[in-house]
């Protein structure tokens, strides 16, 4: 047999040892909780005794309609959220990171810092502020529309089922742009300048510079913070808390999937918790962000092309 | 989410850490130490420096502490420490479903037989009961009443008389918008819960008859969708031009800020807020029960009942710790309680004797009027949908305009209709 002939490695014994500690620590804190919450979510609790009901619970979510209505609410408002920030946070954290990369910009250091605090801000401190500025009662928004002659347009957008949802994602953009603009500007400054110089000399400045050579190159950038954005928002919960509550009025209009496993699992007022009702949506969570991952992995991500320079 | 399980189970081991530090040291001690577990920790200088020397004056040897947690922590952290055996001796017990829930898992004494417990309505221990009203687990303490508080000097002003039925209530609201000084009611509904505990609930009880009402409702003769229970979503519907500009995204406290800084002429309130108002509102205020529809009309008001105390079943001092519950039950406790913290008022049925004005107002409604708890708190919110929540959310929409009463009632009924089967 050939493998007998051919003189034997020694077994590496040092990759297992690095390997380790990450493995070991990522093992605790991620893996087993995950299994824990997939296997919590076959079992129900019977008369204090955990039972195996296989895929019952999930019957539960998607047939009967006192689940079903809310998680396809939580669904639709969850994705009507994805879709905000991917029009609205993405695209200016571009066009910001373009004009930071400007060498002509003074001050951009500054400009820098200030569009990137509030990402580092608590959510309880940018709910609360936002709920404040925007308060009917004693809000600047009110008055500062007041001074532009703009006040016949301002409603109590948080308190309106139909502007609830997009006033909070709003919010929330503002408070992460300053990520995607950070991740461009680095993948803008990381282009070489000769390949710009190259294009100069071929007469391509400007605007026409940007669309036909730099966004190119950046487009592996942009992807990853699409699957970055569609991660956070999918696992999104704090902002919806700490400025709607946890039954995230009005008429659940801003419920999303974060509240709603909220809700199920540990319970709200006179509602009990249900750990395995909340493992069930926790599960549909996971699955969800799964599949999303999945289809830009293997279906965006392999079409990317590479600059190697 | 996996995140949240694992602090769970850290903050679950540094409990487990602290109360096992806590009752060594309680070793040591000589007399019979007895401690309370709560969530109350506003009360903190209250029971150190009032409750607990009166009864240690009383009773030598016995020695309580009062120990509360965090309340949004209080009900897991409780959990645990029953599970690990080293919970407090005397529970605070949460109204309803939470306390039932511990009593049939074993981990609160019957107190049926208490001495003291006579002292107490059936409507009192409605909310520390089995479902058949057999056996009792908490002796109540304080309940709290909704009404409506109203800025005195705003209604001098106008000329207002304190209305008493539901026309003159409306015309008094007419009035005050008329002038255009005050905003006429201060209520928002971003929060929920105030359209439908200061809203519904307040005004509730007169339209479906307090507790009559509420137990044909818990039998089944009575739906959501009758008459009655609808009637109190009409009225708040009519309520909508008198709140505050944007009422629609006013939270709990801004609604309390706009009357206390005199700002809004009648508060929609509970008697909790008492004790906050007499310390921030500058003006004479006052309080009167929910308008009835025809004057002489039976009136009824939600006396809530909301805080008890229970013996833990596994405490090893059950003798001390029921001394402690009877005296709790007693006339003495009550007073001193009720003083300490107007707006909690004694479930005693001897009449306590209370200094605040705005209090002794509000507890005055229960010599003329009916009293009655909450309609969704005893065994209508124990399924999904859940009816406390779902009441929340469909009185906001009422008094939004989102709504219209007929269909909140007609949803509340499907949803409750979905897992809840009378008795028959």
């Amino acid at each position: 047999m050939a493998a007998d002939i051919r003189p034997k490695r020694p077994f590496r014994w040092h990759i297992g040892v690095f390997l380790a500690p990450a493995v070991l620590v990522y093992t605790a804190i991620m893996i087993l909780p995950l299994a824990g919450t997939l296997q919590l979510s076959l079992f129900r609790n019977v008369e204090q005794h955990q039972v195996f009901v296989g895929l019952a619970n999930f019957r539960t979510l998607f047939g009967d309609p006192n689940w079903s209505v809310g998680f396809w609410n939580a669904l639709r408002n969850n994705t009507w959220f994805f879709i905000i920030h991917m029009l609205v946070q993405n695209p200016i954290g571009v066009m910001l990171a373009a004009l930071l990369s400007s060498p002509r910009l003074r001050f951009a250091a500054f400009y820098r810092t200030a569009i990137f605090v509030p990402t580092i801000l608590s959510f309880v401190i940018v709910g609360f502020a936002w709920k404040l500025i925007l308060s009917p009662l004693w809000g600047v928004a009110p008055h500062l529309m007041d001074l532009v002659g703009l006040k016949s347009l301002f409603t109590p957008w948080l308190g309106k089922e139909q502007y609830a949802l997009t006033a909070l994602s709003l919010i929330s953009v503002w408070q992460f742009v300053g990520i995607p603009m950070m991740l461009i500007y680095a993948a803008l400054l990381s282009i070489p300048e000769e390949v710009i110089e190259a294009a100069e000399c071929d007469g391509i400045t400007g605007l026409a510079q940007f669309w036909k050579i730099k966004l190119p190159l950046i487009l592996p950038s942009i992807g990853i913070i699409s699957i970055l954005t569609f991660v956070g928002n999918f696992n999104a919960f704090d902002l919806i808390y700490t400025a709607q509550g946890a039954l995230a009025g009005p008429n659940y209009s801003t419920d999303i999937l974060g509240t709603f496993l909220y809700r199920a699992f540990f319970g709200f007022q006179l509602q009990t918790g249900d750990p395995n009702m909340g493992a069930a949506i926790a599960t549909m969570m996971f699955l969800i962000i799964l599949g999303g991952v999945c289809v830009y992995l293997f279906l965006v991500q392999t079409r990317l092309r590479r600059y190697q320079f | 989410m996996t995140t949240k399980r694992l602090t769970g189970k850290l903050l679950t081991a540094l409990l487990l850490g602290t109360s096992i530090l806590g009752s060594a040291g309680a070793a040591f001690a000589e007399d019979v130490t007895l401690n309370i577990e709560s969530w109350r920790g506003d009360d903190l200088a209250i029971w150190k420096d009032k409750l607990i020397p009166a009864f240690e004056a009383k009773n030598p040897g016995i020695k309580v502490v009062f120990a509360p947690s965090a309340p949004t922590e209080y009900d897991a952290a409780l959990g645990a420490k029953l599970a690990a055996g080293s919970a407090g001796d005397l529970i605070t017990c949460r109204p309803f479903d939470k306390s039932l829930e511990l009593f049939k898992k074993g981990n609160l004494a019957d107190l049926s037989a208490l001495p003291g417990m006579e002292n107490f309505s059936p409507v009192a221990k409605s909310a520390w009961q089995t479902d058949d009203g057999k056996a009792s687990f908490c002796v109540p303490m304080a309940s709290v009443i909704h009404g409506f508080i109203y800025n005195k000097d705003a209604f001098d002003k106008l000329g207002i008389k304190v209305p008493e039925t539901r026309d003159e209530f409306f015309a008094a609201l007419d009035k005050i918008k008329a002038d255009g000084t005050y905003i006429p009611m201060a209520m928002g509904t971003k929060d929920l819960w105030e359209a439908a505990t200061m809203g519904y609930q307040n005004i509730g009880p007169n339209y479906w008859k307090g507790e009559d009402g509420r137990a044909a409702l818990i039998k089944g003769e009575q739906k959501l969708t009758d008459k009655d229970w609808v009637a109190p979503y009409e009225e708040l519907a009519k309520w909508k031009p008198y709140l505050g500009d944007g009422f629609e995204a006013q939270t709990y406290p801004d609604s309390q800020n706009l009357f206390t800084l005199g700002r809004a002429a009648i508060y929609p309130a509970g008697s909790w807020e008492i004790g906050l108002f007499n310390t921030q509102a500058q003006f004479k205020m006052g309080a009167f029960p929910p308008p009835v529809e025809k004057a002489g009309d039976t009136c009824y008001i939600s006396d809530h009942t909301d805080i008890g105390m229970g013996l833990n079943a596994a405490s090893k001092n059950a003798d001390a710790a029921k001394t402690f519950l009877s005296w709790v039950a007693s006339p003495d406790f009550a007073t001193i309680y009720a003083n300490a913290l107007p707006g909690f008022f004694s479930l005693n049925s001897s009449p306590v004797k209370m200094e605040d004005p705005l209090a002794q107002e509000f507890v005055s409604w229960r010599g003329k009027c009916k009293s009655t708890i909450r309609s969704t708190y005893q065994i209508l919110s124990r399924g999904t949908p859940n009816l406390e929540n779902e009441t929340w959310v469909e009185s906001a929409n009422v008094i939004n305009g989102t709504d219209t009463p007929e269909a909140a009632a007609k949803k509340l009924q499907t949803g409750l209709d979905s897992w809840y089967k009378p008795a028959k």
